[in-house]
Order: structure tokens, then C-alpha cells, then sequence
């Protein structure tokens, strides 16, 4: 005898759980906000995405995973991915448990805060040290900083703020 | 088609093509920046600008204009609608062999281009076409990063050596040469201002010479003229050095357009 599996939204988030950043594997792309919307109609499944960054290479190895994991889920034919902009993702969209994937990396998650003069500031991803210097806005990924720490004297990174107040 | 879709696909154009070539010089960069900090910087600042070349395209695709990325790499210099400003080589030499590459060109070709299109980005975001309206929210943001970076090596180097300041001179004379299409929608101006696309190109002029006043005045000096357009890129007038640019980008691409990448 069959059971009839009911596709619910509930399934496919815990599918997405399993898609993690291709270059963090500590955490999905639920922990960093990128999921904007899921609908099931019948065995279809359509994912809203939300990408970080718009020349983010990673974009294309998300969307392929992301189909690749849903289309586990029993019951699910057909898989829809969307990237769209608004609304715009920003780093506040990062989730409790992103920022804590991102430190168990040794990345440090995005301030929750801006200075009037739009600088901001976080601390050591190792040591938890505030003494730490800005070694590059920039770093090896669009979201990423360089930073350096003075206390454990490590270099470590930093996801960038983005705000639509920029 | 209706002025309104004219104008709308001509103003994408201009936007796409601008990001790309200045993108596609950036990239000759990679690996030639003045220290390892830069290149990182320089050539993640090059990313995003192509990706946001990418999602104008995208947006011609969506329009029926055809695949993004023939856009990007099959269309002649006549049919480019960039500003002449972003095609310019680097400097002399060629990036295969042995590239003398003008670090203060760079720096105030980029600084000046980045609150170009910051003030364009700010308009944009009031845009009557919604899918360039939430686009510009999204480029907005990774641009506050880049016109940061351009104006502290501006601003920095402005104030350096006398070196220094007689490359930097020098450059902006070169840049602004080169910048009188950049707030140009060259014939299509009357349906892209009517159509409340973007603003006037009067009204940007004035906006990125207010951004630039204090920097200038800090620095002691004043925000360079704007000249009228010797060669107009949103008319399609273009030099031999867009040729040789789309030659090179388009080389691979050109060996197998079905291949997927």
C-alpha cells in the first residue's frame, strides 16, 4: 500500500536547512536570510531566493543545490528557482544561529549596528578581543572584510555590513 | 514599439555597457595594483560591477533583446552605448606582455565614475520601471563600498607628493576629456527624461559636481568642467579601443557561443 505524501513548507525548509554556503559549510542559506518565500502547489515546489551579493559567484551553486536538495524531499516533482531583488537582502537578514555558524568558521558575523558616520565595528572572530584594525573593507568573497586582531595577533574576516541606508 | 520602450532599452543599454567595459578594464588590473591589498580590493569592486552589468542585461533579456550574455560579448562597438570614458585602455602596453598601467588614471577614472553612478543610482531608485528601480536598491548598496575606496585613494594621493600630485593632475585632465558623454542619453534624451526613468541629465550633472564640491574644497581646488562630448558613446561613437576590448573579452566566449560555462 502507498501513503500519499502531502507536500508541506514545513519539509521543503527542512530540505533548505542542508544548503549550506558553498564556501561556509557551517551554514545555510536559511541562517544567512537568503530564503525569501517557498510554495508548494500539488508535487510543484517554487524557492525564492534573495542574493547577497549580484556578482556573487556562488549564485549558480546555490540555485543547482538548492534544486538538488528539494528534489529529495519524497513526493516533489518539479523544482523552481528565483532570484529576485526586492526585497533586497541586507546582513540583519543573518539569523541567531548564521551568526553563530559564521564564528564557528572564524568569520565574524556583521555588526547589528552603524556609527553616525556609517563606520561600524566588530570583534575578534577568535578571541572576542574589540581590539582588532581593518585590514581591508574588501576580501577574498564580495561579502567579506579582512580584518586584524591585536590581541591574538590573527587575521580573520568579517561578513561586510549592507544596509539599505547605503 | 512604443518612444516609452525605446527609451527604456536605450537608458539599460547605456547602463549595462558602462559597467562592463569599466568592469572588463578593471579586470586587466588583476594582479598589477600598487600592493596585495589593492588587488584584492580592486578586482572584488570588479566583480560586483559586473555583476551589476549582468543584471542590466538580464533585464534586455527579459525585454526580448536576446541572450545576456550575447549582449555582453556579440555586439560591435557601433551598436555599444557606453560612456567613451570606460573603454579607455589602461595605459600603455599590453596586459599579456609588458603593461605600464596608470595607477592615478585608474584611481580618478573610477572615483569620478563612481559618484557618476551614484547619483544615477539614487535616481534610478525613484525609477518609473520597477524591475530598475529594486535593481538599483541592491547596487546601491555594494556602491557605498566602492565610492568609499576611490575617494580615500583620491583624497589621499591628492594630498601625497609632488609626484603624486602632478600624476593625479594629470589623470584628471585625461578623465575629463573623456567626460562629456557620461550624463549624456545622447538622441534619446527628450523619451528617456519624459518617460521618468531616471533624472535629467542636467539634474545629475549638478548632483555629482554637489558630491564632489567638499572633497575638491578640502583639497584646496575646484570640481573640474565638464566639456561637451567630442565623441558621443550613447550615440555609438566610439575609439579603436573599444574594438580591441571587445576583441579581447569576446575571444573565448566567440569560440563556442553554445558552450555552458
Amino acid at each position: 500500500m502507498t501513503v500519499l505524501t502531502q507536500l508541506t513548507n514545513d519539509s521543503i525548509y527542512g530540505a533548505l536547512m542542508n544548503v549550506k554556503d558553498p564556501e561556509i559549510d557551517t551554514v545555510s542559506i536559511l541562517d544567512l536570510g537568503m530564503v525569501e518565500d517557498v510554495s508548494v502547489e500539488g508535487n510543484d515546489v517554487k524557492v525564492v531566493l534573495l542574493p547577497t551579493f549580484l556578482g556573487c559567484p556562488a549564485l549558480e551553486i546555490i540555485e543547482k543545490n538548492t534544486v538538488e536538495a528539494v528534489q529529495k524531499v519524497p513526493g516533489v516533482s518539479n523544482v523552481d528557482v528565483e532570484f529576485i531583488f526586492s526585497p533586497p537582502w541586507t546582513s540583519d537578514r543573518i539569523t541567531e544561529q548564521g551568526h553563530a555558524g559564521l564564528r564557528a568558521f572564524g568569520i565574524a558575523p556583521p555588526p547589528r549596528h552603524f556609527e553616525e558616520d556609517g563606520s561600524w565595528h566588530v570583534d575578534c572572530a577568535y578571541c572576542g578581543s574589540t581590539y582588532v584594525t581593518m585590514d581591508n573593507i574588501f576580501g577574498p568573497t564580495a561579502c567579506r572584510s579582512i580584518l586584524y586582531c591585536k590581541s591574538c595577533k590573527n587575521v580573520f574576516e568579517a561578513m561586510k555590513p549592507i544596509s539599505t541606508l547605503m | 514599439m512604443s518612444n516609452e520602450r525605446v527609451a527604456l532599452k536605450e537608458l539599460l543599454f547605456q547602463l549595462a555597457d558602462d559597467d562592463f567595459l569599466i568592469s572588463y578594464r578593471g579586470s586587466e588590473w588583476l594582479g598589477l595594483a600598487p600592493h596585495i591589498e589593492e588587488d584584492v580590493a580592486f578586482s572584488s569592486i570588479t566583480q560586483d560591477t559586473m555583476g551589476h552589468a549582468t543584471m542590466y542585461y538580464n533585464l534586455l533579456e527579459e525585454l526580448g533583446e536576446g541572450n545576456a550574455d550575447a549582449l555582453a560579448h556579440l555586439r560591435s562597438s557601433a551598436e555599444r552605448r557606453n560612456s567613451v570614458l570606460a573603454e579607455r585602455v589602461n595605459g600603455e602596453g599590453y596586459y599579456m606582455e609588458t603593461p605600464i598601467y596608470d595607477w592615478a588614471y585608474a584611481v580618478v577614472r573610477n572615483y569620478f565614475y563612481a559618484q557618476a553612478k551614484r547619483v544615477k543610482i539614487d535616481s534610478l531608485r525613484e525609477s518609473s520601471y520597477a524591475p530598475l528601480a529594486e535593481g538599483a536598491v541592491k547596487v546601491s548598496m555594494e556602491l557605498h563600498y566602492h565610492l568609499m575606496h576611490w575617494r580615500t585613494w583620491f583624497t589621499q594621493l591628492m594630498s601625497s607628493t609632488d609626484e603624486a600630485e602632478k600624476r593625479m593632475t594629470n589623470a584628471i585632465k585625461l578623465v575629463m576629456e573623456d567626460f562629456g558623454d557620461i550624463f549624456s542619453y545622447g538622441q534619446y534624451k527628450e523619451d528617456i527624461e519624459s518617460a521618468g526613468l531616471i533624472a535629467t541629465e542636467e539634474e545629475l550633472t549638478k548632483n555629482w559636481i554637489a558630491a564632489l564640491t567638499p572633497v575638491f574644497e578640502s583639497l584646496g581646488l575646484a570640481v573640474p568642467t565638464i566639456p561637451a562630448p567630442v565623441k558621443n558613446g550613447r550615440n555609438g561613437e566610439h575609439t579603436d579601443e573599444l574594438d580591441t576590448a571587445i576583441a579581447t573579452l569576446s575571444e573565448v566566449y566567440r569560440l563556442d557561443v553554445e558552450a555552458v560555462w
